[in-house]
């Protein structure tokens, strides 16, 4: 503390003072926005991508049957594609574009000015969270327009949508951001972020309803996060009678709060320890 | 005193698992002026450099940058430095005038981002998105994002591999600009003519040390001892000598017209290549 007052008192005269961490935050989260909506690989293979796989899905299995009377399959597919949809714009996006970042020096070329660390992760965080809630609202209107999706009846239901969003928005781009040092280059970020991806949403009942996976890759979905906020989201959506296709037959909000939080919990240890401002020489 | 220095650094050392990158290292740079570290690929220069620039950790020595240990140095101290780091920047989706801009935001004084645009001669690019920019283009995004900040201090490594060489000219033109408004640069170059073109002073680096210092004219040229040669009847004959106008009066006096006369000195070169040659010779496994 002494110190650093020393070092300002020593300069020239008349410094004027760094910007604010808001002000930088802020800029950041602009910046990170503008990246997202301008890039067309991202706006088509995760913005949109979710959209049209709910159409395709749910247009193809439309005329399944459900056991449950008053639900259908498109309702069943739009309420867990928002779960999806949550992950691929915080997980995906962040792992694959910040292992890009990093690849391309960004990230040094950050560190190398006086941005302090917690504006770029603020930076992250409003673009995330701005992403997300535009993605849920994209899939919303796609499942309500061809899939009569209910929007939620009851204040009660409105609030688990936005705990359940923003929980698991936040456990999955805690996660991005930590696989995010896992890819060595920009090139294999990409397999290393999507492979795991689309194997956890089709085993936690994003691409083929949950009921219809084998229980032991139900078991092995039940440890990630994606299974539980599908879970949480068809309880926003779906009447309650539909709550006996859940393994437990219930929806079991306490549990799905709580393993996201662990989640949470996990993943910014995780990123702590792992985060770097530069390739690996 | 040590006010007048921007970098002093003694027996700086760093290791990557059997090798000294890094073995000792010795600088001195004064504030206001061009310094070249001059060196063959591994020759240390850019761990020395990202050591200073706070990218990297030393293993062993003292290190200081306009005052402050850059191990330890905070965000006051990083809005005084500009750093142009070894890469060509593939950026994200914004047009350079964004970018620049929003790099600008992150400093107390910055200078105007197009009065930078236009310095680095990117004018005419301006609008342009990062990604469509050629590689020298590019390359001077980078630098322009080094300087928006007005720093007092500015690390330059490599900036200019791979420009063709009229694109040099002009980024010479540039440096030159920047050393005259009083910034400190400390660049770091393959090339010799570079360093002979641009800094008051050099180092020159061979496997992690410091194997000669001075100016471009004490490495080569006019301060070394000069070669006189001439014909004689039975051959050529030369004199190695610090002297040769001496050597050349001795000989008129006795001879009139000098047959053959020519006085040499090492170029630069000439110092460099014997320089690292034994450097090279060393570290020719790693």
């Amino acid at each position: 503390m002494t110190t650093q007052t020393q070092t300002r008192a020593g300069l020239t005269p008349g410094r004027a003072p760094l910007p604010s961490l808001l002000t930088m935050g802020l800029s950041r989260g602009r910046f990170e926005l503008t990246s997202f909506f301008r890039e067309r690989e991202v706006v088509v293979f995760i913005f949109a991508l979710p959209a049209v796989l709910l159409l395709l899905l749910g247009s193809i299995f439309n005329n399944q049957h459900v056991n449950v009377p008053g639900v259908t399959t498109g309702q069943l597919y739009a309420a867990g594609m928002i779960a999806g949809g949550i992950m691929a714009t915080s997980f995906q996006y962040l792992g694959i574009s910040v292992a890009v970042e990093r690849d391309q020096g960004m990230l040094k070329r950050l560190y190398g000015t006086p941005l302090p660390h917690t504006a770029y992760f603020i930076g992250k965080i409003i673009q995330t969270f701005v992403c997300v809630v535009a993605e849920v609202v994209l899939l919303l209107i796609v499942g309500v327009a061809f899939y009569h999706l209910p929007l939620p009846s009851t204040p009660g239901r409105w609030w688990t949508l936005v705990w359940v969003c923003l929980l698991g928005g936040l456990a999955s781009a805690l996660l991005g951001l930590g696989v995010s040092s896992l890819a060595r280059s920009a090139r294999s970020a990409s397999p290393v972020v999507t492979l795991p991806f689309l194997v956890l949403q089709f085993i936690s009942g994003i691409f083929v309803p949950f009921s219809s996976v084998p229980h032991g890759l139900q078991d092995a979905a039940a440890v990630f996060p994606l299974k539980w906020m599908a879970q949480g989201l068809r309880s926003v959506f779906l009447p309650p009678q539909a709550a006996t296709l859940e393994p437990a037959h219930s929806w079991e909000p306490g549990r799905v709060a709580l393993v996201l939080a662990v989640w949470i919990a996990a993943g910014l240890v995780l990123c702590i320890r792992t985060f770097r401002w530069q390739n690996r020489r | 005193m040590a006010n007048d220095m921007a970098v002093q650094v003694s027996d700086l050392r760093k290791r990557y698992g059997d090798t000294n990158a890094v073995d000792g290292v010795e600088l001195e740079i004064r504030r206001g002026e061009v310094f070249a570290l001059l060196g063959p690929n591994g020759a240390g220069k850019t761990t020395t450099v990202e050591i200073l620039e706070g990218f990297r950790d030393r293993d062993g020595g003292a290190a200081e940058v306009l005052g402050e240990d850059p191990g330890r140095a905070g965000r006051a101290w990083r809005a005084r430095i500009g750093v142009v780091l070894q890469l060509a920047s593939a950026g994200p989706e914004v047009s350079v005038r964004e970018l620049v801009r929003h790099f600008a935001g992150f400093y107390p004084r910055p200078r105007d981002p197009d009065e930078v645009i236009a310095l680095v001669g990117l004018g005419e690019q301006a609008g342009k998105r990062i990604s469509t920019l050629s590689g020298g283009q590019a390359r001077r995004v980078d630098v322009a994002l080094g300087i928006v900040g007005r720093p007092e201090l500015l690390f330059l490594d490599e900036p200019t591999t791979g420009f063709d060489p009229q694109a040099r000219r002009q980024f010479w033109g540039l440096i030159r600009e920047l050393a005259a408004e009083g910034v400190t640069i400390v660049l770091t170059t393959h090339y010799l003519e570079e360093a002979e073109a641009l800094a008051g002073r050099l180092a020159v680096l061979a496997d992690g040390r410091v194997v000669a210092a001075g100016t471009p004219a004490s490495l080569g040229g006019t301060d070394r001892p000069a070669t006189v040669s001439w014909d004689t009847p039975d051959g050529r004959r030369a004199v190695q000598t610090p002297a040769p106008t001496q050597v050349i009066a001795g000989l008129a006096r006795q001879a009139g017209e000098v047959p053959g006369l020519t006085v040499t000195r090492p170029t630069l070169e000439d110092t460099y290549l014997e320089l690292i040659g034994a450097g090279a010779d060393i570290g020719g496994q790693a």
